[in-house]
């Protein structure tokens, strides 16, 4: 076949590997080639996408360079592949069908907000889709969560009960058109329905009669269920006291913000502070629920969002409509601002199917938004901070799962089956580590079934199966005892810091030894105690734990994290003794005398107190002592309001720096005693707050710095909860930066227990290396 | 001066023959201990034998209702009882720390006596030792017992099937509370009794009148969802609570926060589980509650087909907390 080449003639062949199947990728190739008269095919196969162009050499030259620049808005190429092939004429370019053979290791898009073409396109009473609320393109729309099996065809999503139209196959089918090979690709002809419903089940309208009849029991203050992109959504008036307390009170749950999503950008600015990168967070295709601070007073023309929407709170989790339903919920409607928030009772994962929703939100909802194309995979909506101008996310599901977080080098297979709380999962394969979307805390059935379903699924997705299962040291964590369940292959534990340090490793793709720095809850230790103020050596499958937080007892074990009042006695116990009734009774008698009597006892004696060198229950006690939170309602919120509380304040509290057993130790009672006395002289809890994470930073970096002294290191690592507190984190890294350090923070994935997953993965990873 | 435990008691010579003849032998007096040979010689009537043994190490030895005596006999009648057998003969060993009250020794042992004669079992054989002081704390006694199954009768934690429900005859956690509260000499208003009690004569009446109960277990240490988790796992079947269904005095509840423990997990000396099919449910609710110690008694749970192995409680909010078998004490998972 192939004949000697003309001169100045070229044909090669292009592997494109990466996010390039269903984001249009094959049209912009398409259009390119013919822009550059150039003759070939295009293709999709099993890993990505093939091309072969022939032509003129600087034609087929300025094809290659031109790709990644004019590649579709959702492509994300990781690896570009060039090779020469034997010169062979051919005639015009052509789009060809799908290679089905060999392993499935294309990358899966994300799903995506709605695009401005399509919200225009929306919003026209002349378009044949004007009003239709599943309208998307091959630039937007849902992916990951209606997809069942790989390849991604429109047979192995959720949308293959939908047969398309002529008109819509014709869009399909032209490589020019925006539409070609958008898999959900429908319009009110051939594809999915809204309908509204009573709490008993009775239809009460249908198609854009439903969604007008929506917008009307909204503005009443009534609670809709909507089902949306990965779940339902209970929404509400956010501006309605009466009606959000409603919400509350039928959901049990008690003060955990609710996020609110918002009409527009200016109807977010009307209400919150939005600073240039927070904007683009908000506005970006992943549309994630962006924590803003709220303005002091909203701006004309806004209204005032109702206060127990985010009780004690100064920031406000806003967001954007991305789908074309939500879009339409707020276009002409008679309010810019409605409580969202995921469909489900306090801690179950939310409902993602209609007879589910009927049967769990009934006592909740006093109508239902339902429409018919299903969700195969449930997906939260995903929520990010801003900090020093980078996103730093607290939750990671929709929008960016399963976009892979890409590692240094390839390796093995390896699955991390997570935490217990904020759990997520996360599977390797080559240099990807695929995190799962947020899953739960696996306290319960319903997250624990999710959780295997999770499993299930990226391993059908990603076509692999694991070498090793890695899990956390502590043995009740479920995760842990369902790896332990596993009988095949080998298991490795590792501890909860460790995987902490390690995800911050993986993201960066950093090589070598770093010191890691562990600000969090509770971790399982090896010696007995639990940690949670930890600096570690970490090298790859090995660490070495090298300073500590002081120990405080919790007593009552998981009672003191839910009730910070216990942490407060725990410090006065471990300052005063038996003389600490005596010193702090003014502080003490903020609290019933009979319960004081019991967790004294129990600190005495010892009995169910553990020891832990946590920071985050350091939190807990200080927010206690200065009065600002006993009890909790949702995990760290006394940590959180004491964050919410700071007032700036340019003092420090004095923490030591000691040894113990070899190890450096953060002591932190002369600090704890500080926050004693200024709580005595009645200082504002705010400035108690402020000199406390001033102290806390100082001591930390000072602990640091001798770390770099003793290992001559200088890149430190930085993981766990508590770095979701953003006044700490800015003062740390910046602290840390002007000495000199490198510092490694989190990006891609939450610093919270929704990165021990990853870090699992790497550490294993690293352990099979050895 | 008060009277103790020496060395010389756990001698053989006539301390021990002294100790032996007046404090044990006039508590437990019957024929069978009466023969003072190296081994009791007992009529066996029709059935099988059921045979079990436990050792008792309690701190304190004496708590608000009851002390190691009276346990020492209900635990090895309760655990008989859940065969189906009926408890005939008991032996008690004992293990005296020099130094131990004599008064506190006589105490306890009328305790014992008197428990198994209410249970109408007769302690048949015995054994005594001294250690020298902190090799044993005060005193532990070791019984085993000996009962009868009657002919057909077949119980075990292999025989739960879905549909099944579980029952209870009363509150959960009272002995474990009783014994923390007054070991952390904790001052609670109101005392928290144990619910030491022998359930054999209970257990007796239940399976007289519904022979087709399958399973029947004691909540002992490990609590109420320790031992369901053994029964799910035999059985390979999954296990509901209902919240709002178990009974829990508040005293209890109201220690049990205060002290960061979940009652579920809080040992019982008094209660009997049992798994039974639904269509007895009604009966064997009417007949316990018949009983003294089943006055309480109630439908606690449900046996399903689906999460073999797994014990969750659906709260009163609709969710299923899980209630998995706990590798060591608590230690929080929240991070
Ligand atoms: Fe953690
Ligand atoms: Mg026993
Ligand atoms: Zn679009
Ligand atoms: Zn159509």
């Amino acid at each position: 076949m192939s004949q000697p080449a003309e001169r100045g003639q070229r044909r090669i062949r292009i592997q494109v590997d990466g996010i390039v199947q269903g984001v249009g990728f094959r049209p912009t190739v398409y259009q390119l080639a013919r822009s550059l008269d150039l003759v070939g095919w295009v293709r999709n196969d099993s890993e990505g996408v093939e091309i072969e162009v022939a032509g003129p050499s600087d034609r087929v030259q300025a094809f290659v360079s031109r790709l990644p620049q004019e590649a579709p808005p959702l492509a994300k190429i990781v690896r570009l592949e060039v090779k020469e092939r034997p010169w062979e004429p051919g005639d015009g370019f052509h789009i060809q069908a799908s290679e089905r053979t060999g392993s499935r290791t294309t990358l899966i898009s994300p799903d995506v907000s709605i695009c401005e073409d399509c919200r225009r396109e929306l919003l026209d009473p002349s378009d044949r889709r004007f009003r239709y609320p599943f309208i998307n393109c091959t630039n937007c729309g849902p992916r990951y969560t209606i997809i069942r099996d790989v390849p991604y065809d429109r047979d192995n999503t959720t949308m293959d009960c939908f047969p398309m139209c002529a008109a819509c196959r014709a869009e399909y089918e032209d490589p020019r058109n925006r539409r070609f090979h958008a898999q959900p690709n429908a319009c009110w002809q051939c594809g999915p329905l809204v309908w509204l419903e009573d709490a008993q089940g009775h239809r009460l309208a249908e198609k854009d009669e439903a969604v007008r009849q929506a917008i009307r029991w909204l503005a009443e203050g009534k609670i809709v269920a909507v089902k949306g992109l990965g779940g339902f959504h209970l929404a509400v008036l956010a501006t309605d006291e009466a009606a959000v307390a409603r919400l509350r009170r039928r959901k049990i749950r008690e003060e955990k913000p609710f996020a609110v999503m918002f009409a527009s950008r200016e109807a977010v600015q009307g209400v919150c502070q939005v600073h240039p990168e927070e904007e683009a967070l908000l506005l970006s295709r992943e549309r994630p629920i962006v924590l803003l601070a709220k303005r002091r007073a909203v701006r004309p023309g806004h209204s005032e969002i109702a206060p127990s929407v985010a009780p004690r709170n100064r920031f406000l989790g806003a967001f954007l409509p991305y789908t074309p339903l939500h879009a339409l919920l707020f276009h002409d409607a008679p309010y810019e601002a409605l409580v969202m928030t995921s469909g489900n009772q306090s801690d179950e994962p939310i409902v993602t199917d209609n007879a589910a929703a009927r049967d769990r939100l009934r006592n909740i909802a006093d109508v239902f938004l339902l429409h018919n194309r299903d969700i195969h995979i449930r997906c939260d909506d995903s929520v990010v901070r801003s900090v020093r101008g980078k996103p730093r996310p607290l939750r990671r599901a929709r929008g960016y799962v399963p976009v892979p977080v890409v590692l240094r080098e390839s390796g093995p297979v390896v699955l991390g089956v997570g935490g217990e709380l904020k759990n997520t999962v996360c599977l390797t394969r080559g240099r990807y580590a695929f995190v799962s979307q947020h899953v739960g805390d696996l306290e319960n059935l319903e997250t624990l079934r999710a959780f295997e379903h999770t499993i299930d699924h990226l391993q059908k997705i990603l076509e692999v199966h694991p070498r090793l299962i890695v899990h956390d040291l502590h043995p009740d964590y479920l995760s842990t005892q369902w790896a332990e369940g596993q009988t095949q292959p080998a298991r490795l534990a590792v501890q909860h810091h460790h995987a902490h340090i390690a995800s911050v490793v993986a993201e960066n793709g950093w090589d070598g030894p770093v010191l890691g720095v562990a600000l969090d809850g509770t971790g399982y230790g090896p010696d007995g105690t639990i940690w949670g103020g930890e600096f570690l050596l970490v090298d790859g499958a090995r660490y070495e734990r090298l300073g500590r937080f002081s120990h405080l007892p919790l007593p009552g074990g998981e009672r003191a994290i839910k009730e910070p009042w216990r942490m407060a006695l725990a410090a006065l116990w471990c300052l005063e003794g038996e003389e600490a009734e005596k010193v702090h009774g003014e502080i003490l008698s903020r609290w019933p005398e009979k319960e004081r009597r019991v967790v004294f006892q129990m600190l005495r004696s010892g009995f169910n107190s553990p020891l832990s060198s946590s920071c985050g229950r350091l939190f807990d006690a200080v927010s206690a002592l200065a009065g600002i939170r006993d009890r909790i309602t949702y995990e760290g919120q006394a940590a959180i309001e004491l964050e919410q509380a700071l007032e700036p304040d340019a003092g420090a509290y004095e923490a030591r720096i000691t040894r113990d057993e070899g190890l450096w130790v953060l002591d932190v009672f002369p600090l704890l005693e500080e926050v004693a006395r200024d709580v005595r002289r009645g200082t504002r809890p705010g400035i108690v707050s402020a000199r406390f994470h001033n102290g806390l930073v100082r001591a930390i970096v000072h602990l640091v710095e001798r770390l770099r002294q003793e290992t001559g290191l200088s890149a430190v690592a930085l993981s766990g909860g508590v770095f979701q507190n953003i006044y700490l984190s800015r003062r740390l890294e910046e602290d840390l930066i002007d000495q000199g350090f490198q510092v490694l923070i989190h990006e891609q994935v939450p610093p919270n227990d929704a990165c021990i997953s990853l870090g699992q993965a790497h550490v294993g990873r690293e352990h099979l290396k050895r | 001066m008060e009277r103790t435990i020496t060395l010389d008691h756990g001698s053989g010579g006539r301390a021990t023959h002294e100790l032996i003849s007046q404090v044990f032998a006039q508590a437990f007096h019957n024929d069978y201990l009466g023969q003072m040979n190296d081994s009791a010689v007992l009529p066996v009537p029709e059935g099988r034998l059921a045979m079990s043994t436990d050792s008792y190490v309690v701190d304190p030895v004496i708590f608000p209702g009851g002390n190691i005596g009276s346990l020492a006999v209900h635990g090895t009648i309760n655990d008989l009882a859940m065969s189906g057998a009926r408890p005939l003969y008991l032996t008690a060993g004992f293990v005296l720390e020099e130094g131990l009250p004599l008064d506190l020794l006589e105490e306890i042992v009328q305790a014992m006596a008197q428990a198994a004669q209410e249970a109408r079992v007769a302690i048949v054989a015995g054994d005594t030792k001294v250690v020298p002081k902190g090799k044993a704390d005060k005193i532990f006694i070791n019984t085993a017992g000996v009962g009868v199954v009657p002919p057909g009768l077949e119980l075990g934690g292999q025989y739960a099937r879905p549909g099944d429900v579980v029952l209870i005859n009363g509150t959960i956690g009272d002995h474990g509370m009783a014994i923390l509260c007054t070991r952390q000499g904790l001052a609670l208003e109101g005392k928290i009794q144990s619910d030491s009690a022998a359930l054999h004569d209970l257990v007796g009446d239940l399976l007289q009148a519904c022979p087709e109960v399958r399973v029947l277990r004691d909540p002992t240490r490990g609590g109420v969802a320790t031992t369901l988790n053994e029964i799910a796992r035999q059985s390979g079947v999954g296990i509901r609570l209902f919240e709002e269904s178990l009974p829990i005095r508040d005293d209890v509840a109201g220690a049990c926060e205060l002290l960061g423990l979940d009652p579920l997990y809080v040992a019982n000396e008094g209660k009997v589980l049992a798994v039974v099919p639904p269509a007895v449910s009604e009966k064997a609710l009417e007949v316990m509650r018949r009983h003294p110690l089943g006055r309480e008694a109630r439908c606690i749970g449900q046996v399903t087909e689906e999460d073999p192995g797994r014990v969750a409680l659906r709260t009163r909010i609709g969710g299923h907390r899980l209630l998995d078998m706990l590798r060591g004490e608590q230690l929080p998972r929240i991070c």
